[in-house]
């Protein structure tokens, strides 16, 4: 008898197991064939926190008659586990290297243009990005970049456009409150390589162990390893500088009293550009209502909508006459600086969490 | 089955058919019973086999599997590598950074908690209860939210600074440090251990205090051969309330020390959503419930010279 209920649950522990563990991979993802506007049901669309207007989904629900259901993430690792997981989401927004990965995973399927009737409109350095070279699985939605937004005030005279004024510690030692850095190995690592004239995606033991005593130096001056809270960290003086990302940083300086007290910058030395894009994963249920939503996204306007709401790059060029100048201006620069894309360095991340971690403490 | 059975003949022709009928009876019984019983708990055998036993499994297989380059968890070539990283210095020297804070928050938990618990038990019956509700009323609002309200208390805006300011004294910033972590895990975790300790001292049964000072025991002494020993089933309970979660703390440290510290369950959390390696982050979680499981059973061990009904 016990025996017997103790197999019972070996048995289904099993089952459950061969199910999380039912890898995707190899199986070419089926074609998807779907005309301009076609909807198959509601659309599940996984998406990172605050960077979807809530009238454009609105606005596509009234339009095509289906229902948007939103869910957050705060990490494109916490999604890829959903995904893996089977968790059925219609569409989802990861990044650059994310991409790739769930490329190679057999996780995302072959888009079908003929669908996306304003494809043309998505701009042309867009198309076609080392992660997804023929841009057959994703279609850009925002960019942005990682730097540092600084309270002049409490940097003073020590500003300089520099990675120094979150690693040099005789430099942040002059500044009236302590810095913020993201809890992020491959950020924050990679920053540190930058720092030191590395690429962000060394790597070499010897760099990234160099890169590791570079935070561990830093840490007098830090206050913070945080990846949620620092624009509000910044905004409300807790912090005098804070590595983030670029629409986070605008939207939380625009909302302070004086947004002159503050500043964002790319350093000198390289920052981190991403793209974030739209992939519609292979057990979607609704793959069609997701061309839909891809292609009401690469309308002008609506392109528009949604960049002059998150304050991140768009690679919608259509839009670009529809965008805040405010926008514009401050991402006209951004694509002639001096940035580079994070990609996946396979079993090398595991040098990146470890480092990372003795580096912390 | 047996001889001698329900229809009750045996019963009346021999004794020992009596006996055995009534030993059946018994066992049909014990057996009904039994099936109660199992009824009884079965909501909680689905829910524990469901939420617990098979989550536990799946991290127990996870623990033997392989990291693929791409990051997925590879269930074939079983292995003991993740085991074998358990001992790497800097693993070694998290855990014990974190057993340390535990203990640490545990024993000034246990140094409020006491009196507290002590000046509890010894009031009238009504103010006992408007107290007991007192303690209990910070559980009304989320955790989280607490948190952060510690985050402006302990901030360099924040009332502690301008007090210490107002009074001519530079502004404290206690944010962001391990001060901050530990009174946030004490403040969070302080009502789990008075509660056990107030129960403990509630049903004590106060007369034998009361012997003892008959007996010339001075108030300590009385307090050290008499209330301690009878309070300790409430000691036991509230530590291992209070260090086991302690252990895994996430949020307080991520909040309030700014994850400066690298403690057990933000570098578990770094092996899920960074790299990507299910199987190490198994076998760290694998790896600290058996410190946990070592650390209670040697705290029971070493109580229950003294406390009679654990």
């Amino acid at each position: 008898m016990t025996t017997k209920r103790i197999a019972a649950i070996a048995m289904a522990l099993l089952a459950l197991v061969a199910a999380c563990g039912d890898d995707n991979a190899g199986g070419d993802p089926t074609a998807i064939d779907c005309a301009p506007g076609e909807t198959d049901g509601n659309l599940n669309f996984y998406n990172w926190s605050e960077y979807m207007d809530p009238d454009l989904i609105a606005a596509f629900e009234s339009q095509y008659g289906v229902d948007v259901i939103e869910s957050y993430y705060e990490s494109n690792e916490a999604m890829l586990s959903q995904i893996q997981a089977g968790v059925a989401y219609d569409l989802i927004v990861p990044s650059d290297y994310m991409v790739k990965i769930m490329i190679d995973e057999g996780l995302a399927i072959k888009l079908d243009k003929d669908a996306l009737t304003n494809y043309g409109n998505l701009a042309e350095e867009f198309r076609t990005q080392p992660y997804d070279p023929n841009g057959d699985y994703s279609v850009a939605y925002q960019y942005g970049t990682t730097g540092l937004g600084v309270n002049l005030e409490l940097v003073g005279d020590a500003f300089v456009p520099s990675w120094a004024l979150v690693f040099d510690p005789d430099l942040t030692a002059n500044f009236a409150g302590g810095v913020s850095l993201l809890n992020d190995p491959r950020e924050t690592m990679g920053a540190a390589l930058e720092y030191l004239g590395y690429s962000l995606n060394d790597t070499t033991l010897e760099h990234l162990e160099e890169a590791a005593q570079v935070i561990k130096d830093a840490r007098p001056g830090i206050a913070t390893f945080d990846s949620d809270q620092y624009d509000e960290n910044l905004a409300n003086g807790e912090v005098a500088v804070a590595h983030g990302y670029s629409g986070n940083m605008i939207v939380a300086i625009g909302e302070t009293e004086n947004p002159d007290n503050f500043t964002y910058v790319l350093p000198e030395e390289g920052a981190t550009l991403w793209i974030d894009n739209m992939v519609i994963p292979t057990i979607s249920t609704a793959p069609c209502t997701a061309h839909t939503f891809i292609d009401f996204l690469l309308d002008a306007e609506n392109g528009a909508q949604l960049t002059n709401w998150n304050y991140y790059g768009s690679p919608n060029a259509a839009s670009t006459p529809f965008l805040d100048q405010e926008v514009v201006d401050f991402y006209a620069a951004t694509l002639e600086a001096d940035t580079e894309v994070i990609t996946d360095t396979g079993d090398y991340e595991i040098n990146f969490t470890d480092l990372f971690a003795e580096a912390k403490s | 089955m047996g001889p001698g059975g329900v229809d009750g003949r045996g019963a009346v022709s021999e004794p020992g058919g009596a006996a055995a009928a009534r030993s059946e009876l018994e066992d049909a019984a014990r057996r009904a019973e039994a099936r109660r019983g199992f009824l009884i708990a079965l909501p909680a055998w689905f829910y524990l086999t469901l939420f617990f036993v098979i989550p536990l499994g799946i991290v127990a297989v996870y623990s033997f599997a392989t990291r693929s380059s791409t990051g997925r968890t590879v269930l074939s070539d079983w292995n003991f590598d993740s085991y074998r990283r358990l001992w790497d210095s800097l693993v070694v020297e998290i855990a014990l950074r974190t057993l340390l804070l535990a203990l640490a928050t545990t024993l000034i938990c246990l140094m409020f908690a006491y009196p507290l618990a002590y000046y509890m038990a010894t009031r009238r019956p009504a103010l006992r209860n408007v107290l007991l509700i007192l303690v209990m009323i910070p559980f009304w609002s989320n955790f989280l939210v607490r948190t952060y309200a510690w985050k402006v208390l302990l901030g360099s805006d924040g009332p502690v600074s301008q007090l210490s300011q107002a009074l001519g004294g530079e502004p404290i910033r206690l944010l962001f440090t391990n001060t901050a972590v530990i009174i946030g895990l004490v403040y969070g975790f302080l009502p789990f251990m008075v509660l056990p300790l107030y129960t403990a001292l509630e049903r004590m049964d106060w007369s034998l205090v009361e012997a003892a000072r008959d007996l010339y025991a001075d108030g300590w002494t009385a307090f050290r051969k008499v209330t301690w020993p009878l309070s300790i089933p409430g000691v036991v309970a509230g530590s291992i309330l209070v260090f086991i979660p302690t252990l895994g703390a996430y949020v307080t440290p991520a909040i309030l020390g700014g994850a400066k510290t690298t403690l057990a369950g933000d570098y578990i959390v770094s092996q899920f959503l960074a790299a990507r390696n299910q199987p190490f982050g198994s076998a760290l979680s694998m790896g600290m419930m058996l410190i946990m499981l070592a650390a209670t059973i040697v705290y029971f061990r070493w109580f229950r010279p003294s406390g009679r009904d654990l």
